[in-house]
């Protein structure tokens, strides 16, 4: 592991965060309106993951022409194509959180360096949630 | 239904959007590493940790705490919360995300960006019952 790995993998994480701070995606208020397409609803959201395909896909099509990332390892091959039941159910109890408090796992991450007791709350459930399904299903890599 | 449409908050929201892909695009380029982000916490957290996923995970904490200085203040509704609700939703969140193999960044950026279909059908059923529970929560329980 070389240093400039951490270095660029912290940097890119401080990144992303900023993303989900300015985009409102850490908002949990904000998060609830743009799911709440029956109430007074606010699509603002759609915009974030819009421009953020927009910007990653060519980064995607790149990688896989390249066939190497900058620093000599490997990009990571496209993952697994098959729709399972443990995708679909997985998926919808990921929802189910997600709708309950607005906050998905970025934006707790996020939320935690605020120091609020509640983001600590969620992240440290998120961690043991994380765990439990490993027993249920052996991890696989991302 | 009324749509609400603010044009600052668009613009924020898409600057946003354009600073998470270029985070995604930069992991992906530089260190040949998909930028998901429950993924990366299940690595760090789990039997062999790397450097590079606490970096990650550290990058964003630190966001985090540099946004109140920065004048973007702690979201008021994380406060309304009550804490078993977000202990719940917490659970909820790291066990589907884990047994789904990705969540909003992984799935619904990172895979949707390298045209995975089995991304779209996990974004499509994670916005699906998300928006689902924010219905059930707020118009039929009178919650938040």
């Amino acid at each position: 592991m070389r240093r400039t790995h951490i270095v660029s993998a912290f940097a890119c994480g401080l990144i992303l965060g900023a993303g989900l701070v300015l985009s409102g995606m850490a908002d949990p208020e904000r998060v609830k309106a743009f799911l709440d397409i029956t109430g007074a609803w606010n699509p603002s959201l759609a915009l974030v993951m819009g421009g953020a395909i927009a910007v990653a896909a060519p980064a995607f099509y790149l990688a896989r022409r390249r066939g190497s990332a900058m620093q000599g390892c490997g990009i990571p091959p496209a993952g697994s194509a098959v729709v399972d039941g443990k995708l679909l159910l997985g998926a919808a109890i990921f929802g189910l959180g997600w709708g309950l408090a607005g906050i998905c796992p970025g934006p707790g991450l996020v939320l935690l360096g605020y120091g609020a007791r509640g983001a600590l709350v969620f992240a440290a459930a998120m961690v043991i949630g994380t765990r439990l399904a490993g027993f249920f299903a052996p991890p696989e890599d991302a | 239904m009324p749509i609400v449409i603010e044009p600052a908050v668009l613009e924020e929201a898409l600057a946003g959007g354009v600073l998470i892909g270029l985070a995604t695009a930069g992991l992906l380029l530089v260190n040949g590493r998909i930028a998901g982000i429950s993924g990366i916490l299940a690595g760090a957290t789990g039997p062999q940790p790397k450097i590079w996923q606490w970096a990650f995970v550290l990058g964003l904490v630190v966001a985090g705490a540099a946004a109140a200085p920065l004048g973007y203040a702690l979201p008021a509704a994380l406060g309304r919360e009550p804490l078993p609700l977000l202990a719940v939703a917490g659970l909820l969140a790291g066990f589907g995300t884990r047994l789904s193999n990705g969540c909003t960044s992984g799935h619904g950026v990172c895979g949707i960006a390298r045209l995975n279909p089995r991304s779209l059908v996990a974004t499509c059923v994670f916005m699906f019952t998300a928006g689902l529970t924010v219905f059930v929560t707020r118009h039929l329980l009178g919650h938040g």
